[in-house]
């Protein structure tokens, strides 16, 4: 399943751990959230990149204390139909100000991709070779925005005040 | 006319035939005995078992990009064979609405 | 009416090129009929009995005369002439072909009309009342934030993939014609002590197999602060509304199961949280007023009340007994809200041919400052009729067959598609329609029992909204034969209510004598002749009913 960064396929850099594998000093690892709640303090503090496999059933507050130290933070979509990860990924981007990497796993198809990214993913596990190669493409699908998210886009409605604002300065 | 996409466990009770709808533009088809489809009832090929219906009913639906929403539906065979829908929402497929269309067809 | 600006055009045409690429997908066999299947009902494609059936949005029910042309248009060029209008404030083609939608959306963008939303796990059409801005006693126009909402909503990142669907629907005047009580978000505009625009935000309301009337979250949410308190009812459903069950997966199961007091505090604590965090969704007066600036409204002309055509034609007892039914008060003198009925005597409830609806436009035009207007009861409108031109007017709907005089009465019948159409249906809902419309063909008879609303649903979906039908007819099947379950009693306005069992269900040949039987029950009843049938319901209870109807059967 090729992962997408930056709008290219990517390598992946992170190893995902089974639940009784060991865990090396150092290197990329990908842990299940039971396993990282076992020892998170430790864990988070770890040489060599963290991060977790949260579910979407589950509520964030158990990871927030260790966003800072988390490498990547990978949020699942069972199916494409369950939506609850897109409510995730803003609460983790908005409201706990989480920079590391947002990764998009499961149930990952092109038709997806620009919610996922308005959402705050940056990363996606995507299901099909050929919605990897038309990423470029699929995200320029649209210029206009009615709602804000923290991708930063501007909504219509701000643009039609600056607009407003433009006219009635140049009138 | 439980909605037969309600379906889960398959069994018949007498003889039916498997339907579903074209893809590219709805029409109602049925599955033939020939590995394809055909809007005529005549041509759809018969299921007796529960055992056949299933089989049918698989090699229909791996038919993804020719028909959608594949089920399986019962059909009524008279003495001289010919073949007729087995209940009200399949004559209403086969036939058409029971009223009169706003515009005639 | 709301003025598309390029940015709306552009939004409408990125999202019309998206579906032609899907459906290219699909039609390649890339897409799988369970990937693509969600992204259609997106669109508003359905699969029905005999076809596709598509599904058009007219936000909050307001179309221009243009708009009404393109319409017959695509009745004509795609489908079979025809289209129904729905209790949703929308409209339905059913004979569409999968492979020619990408250019029929194409067609209807080009006048701004778009199908996004009006199906699938997401955010419907945000209905509203039929007599906005024109109504008497309207508190303000309610489209203004209702176009507010379906912008916020539209393509929303975070909540395209819902459990379930999610209904809104706004009202600004004291009666509800909007039937917001049975919405997943109702909103009632009204005014604080202070004279500041606000919502009373009801949530919860629902039909279906499990109908709830919808409870009141919060009395009085600022106008500001609107789209950031729907975020978090949103935000709430989204991440705990059940996904196990399709049938317990709406939000009035949520509501339900947690009590309306734990749920209002879920949706208070998380938007507090959101109002710490950033202030992105806060409205300002400048937003709002952007968006009201490009509503028009008619350069009304001051006009009498009574003119000379009027008297003139008050001659004609035709033309009275129309104007009397279907006439309704303006907010401004000298004009008139004009109900068209789309339920002719004999004909299925709520379809307009091409041909109708190209003429309407016209009428449209030349009466009715080019706009038109779509009710949840499946009629028209025409909102701004000057009283002078009422006789004109009646003349050339009644050659139309848009003329019949049965708005509101019993044979202004609110019925789902059903078995003739629908996948879900159990039973046919369109010939009982007919056949009653047929009983109660006699217009002075249907004058005489007065407002009552009949509504049919050919399934427990509910599409027909029986459960608050004064009447509800739901359809069920008994051993391969079409049987009917009649409710009474129910209301959709702002005494909701549902509707109660008269007793077991009848067949399909018994359906037409049972209405006329509780009909014949509430004539002998009433204490007096404008008593409303659903108010002696009240009074009376169920069992007088029960008796009439169950005596011989």
């Amino acid at each position: 399943m090729p992962l997408v960064k930056n709008g290219k396929i990517a390598g992946d850099e992170f190893v995902h751990l089974a639940d009784d594998a060991g865990i090396p000093g150092d290197g990329a690892v990908l842990l299940s959230s039971a396993r990282f709640l076992g020892d998170p303090e430790t864990l988070s503090r770890r040489a060599g990149k963290t991060g977790v496999i949260w579910p979407n059933n589950r509520d964030l507050d158990d990871v927030v204390p260790y966003l800072d130290r988390l490498a990547v933070v990978a949020l699942v979509f069972p199916s494409f139909r369950d939506g609850r990860a897109y409510s995730q990924a803003r609460l983790l981007r908005e409201r706990y100000n989480y920079r590391g990497e947002l990764r998009a796993t499961g149930q990952v198809l092109r038709d997806q991709f620009l919610f996922m990214i308005r959402a705050g993913f940056d990363a996606f596990d995507v299901k099909k070779p050929a919605d990897a190669e038309a990423f470029a493409n699929t995200v320029k699908r649209y210029s206009v925005f009615y709602q804000p998210t923290g991708d930063g886009r501007m909504t219509a409605l701000h643009r039609r005040m600056m607009l407003r604002h433009s006219e009635s300065a140049n009138p | 006319m439980t909605s037969p996409l309600e379906q889960k466990k398959i069994r018949i009770t007498g003889p039916s035939v498997v339907t579903a709808n074209r893809t590219w533009d709805g029409i109602v088809i049925y599955r033939t005995a020939r590995q394809d489809w055909s809007a005529k009832l005549s041509d759809a090929a018969i299921v007796r078992t529960s055992d056949e219906a299933r089989a049918l009913l698989a090699e229909s639906v791996a038919d993804d990009v020719g028909a959608v929403g594949a089920y399986i539906a019962p059909v009524e065979i008279k003495e001289s064979g010919k073949i007729k829908p087995g209940n009200l929402r399949e004559h209403i497929r086969l036939q058409g609405v029971t009223i009169d269309l706003p515009v005639p067809a | 009416m709301y003025a598309y600006d390029e940015l709306d055009r552009t939004l409408i045409n990125e999202r019309v090129e998206e579906f032609r690429d899907q459906v290219k997908r699909r039609l390649s066999g890339e897409l799988t009929e369970d990937e693509f299947k969600m992204l259609r009902l997106q669109n508003g494609v359905y699969l029905q009995l005999h076809a596709y059936m598509f599904r058009i949005a007219i936000p909050y029910g307001t179309l221009s005369s243009a708009q009404l042309r393109r319409l017959a248009h695509v009745a004509r060029r795609y489908d079979r002439g025809y289209g129904h209008f729905t209790t949703r404030q929308n409209i339905q083609f059913n004979w569409i072909k999968l492979a020619e939608l990408p250019d029929a959306l194409g067609d209807l963008a080009e006048v701004g009309i778009h199908a996004m939303q009006t199906s699938g796990n997401n955010t419907r059409n945000v209905t509203s009342d039929q007599w906005a801005g024109v109504a008497p006693g309207e508190i303000e126009d309610p489209r203004i934030w209702s176009e507010l909402l379906r912008q916020y909503t539209t393509l929303h990142p975070e909540f395209s993939f819902l459990p379930r669907k999610f209904k809104f629907a706004i009202t600004a005047s004291p009666h509800d014609r909007a039937a917001i009580k049975i919405h997943d978000i109702g909103l009632r505009l009204h005014r604080n002590a202070e004279g500041e625009t606000g919502f009373e935000v009801l949530v919860g309301g629902g039909l279906g197999r499990t109908p709830f009337i919808a409870k009141t979250i919060k009395p009085f949410v600022h106008g500001h602060d609107l789209l950031s308190y729907v975020e978090a009812i949103l935000r709430v459903y989204n991440q705990y509304g059940r996904r196990d069950n399709i049938y317990k997966a709406r939000i009035k199961i949520l509501v339900h199961e947690l009590g309306i007091e734990k749920f209002a505090r879920e949706v208070e604590d998380e938007w507090q949280q959101m109002r710490d965090s950033d202030t992105a969704l806060t409205l300002d007066d400048a937003m709002i007023e952007d968006i009201r600036s490009r509503f028009s409204y008619p350069a009304y002309e001051k006009l009498p009340h009574l003119p000379e055509e009027l008297k003139k034609a008050a001659a004609d007892p035709l033309f009275e007994r129309w104007r009397k039914n279907s006439v309704f008060t303006h907010k401004v003198q000298g004009y008139a809200i004009v109900t068209l009925s789309l339920k002719p005597i004999g004909g299925p409830p709520g379809d307009a041919t091409a041909d109708q609806m190209d003429a309407l436009a016209d009428l449209a035009d030349k009466y009715s400052f080019g706009e038109i207007r779509v009710g949840h009861e499946q009629n028209l409108v025409l909102p701004h009729v000057a009283r002078r031109d009422l006789p004109a007017l009646w003349a050339a709907l009644d050659k139309i067959g848009l003329a019949t005089p049965n708005v509101n009465l019993v044979s202004d019948i609110i019925a789902c598609p059903g078995l003739d159409y629908c996948s879900l249906a159990n039973a046919r809902s369109i010939p009982i329609a007919q056949e009653l419309t047929r009983r109660f063909a006699n217009h002075d008879t249907a004058d005489l029992i007065g407002r009552l609303h009949v509504n049919i649903s050919g399934c427990i979906n509910a599409c027909g909204h029986h459960h608050v039908g004064h009447i509800g007819i739901l359809g069920v099947e008994k051993n391969g034969e079409e049987f009917y379950q009649i409710t009474i009693g129910g209301r959709a306005d702002e005494n909701a209510e549902l509707g109660a069992l008269i007793g077991p269900a009848v067949p399909y040949g018994d359906v037409a004598d049972v209405v006329e039987d509780i009909v014949e029950a509430y004539l002998a009843l009433r204490a007096r002749p404008d008593e409303l049938f659903v108010d002696t319901v009240k009074r009376l209870g169920v069992e007088p009913f029960r008796e009439r109807v169950y005596a011989t059967r």
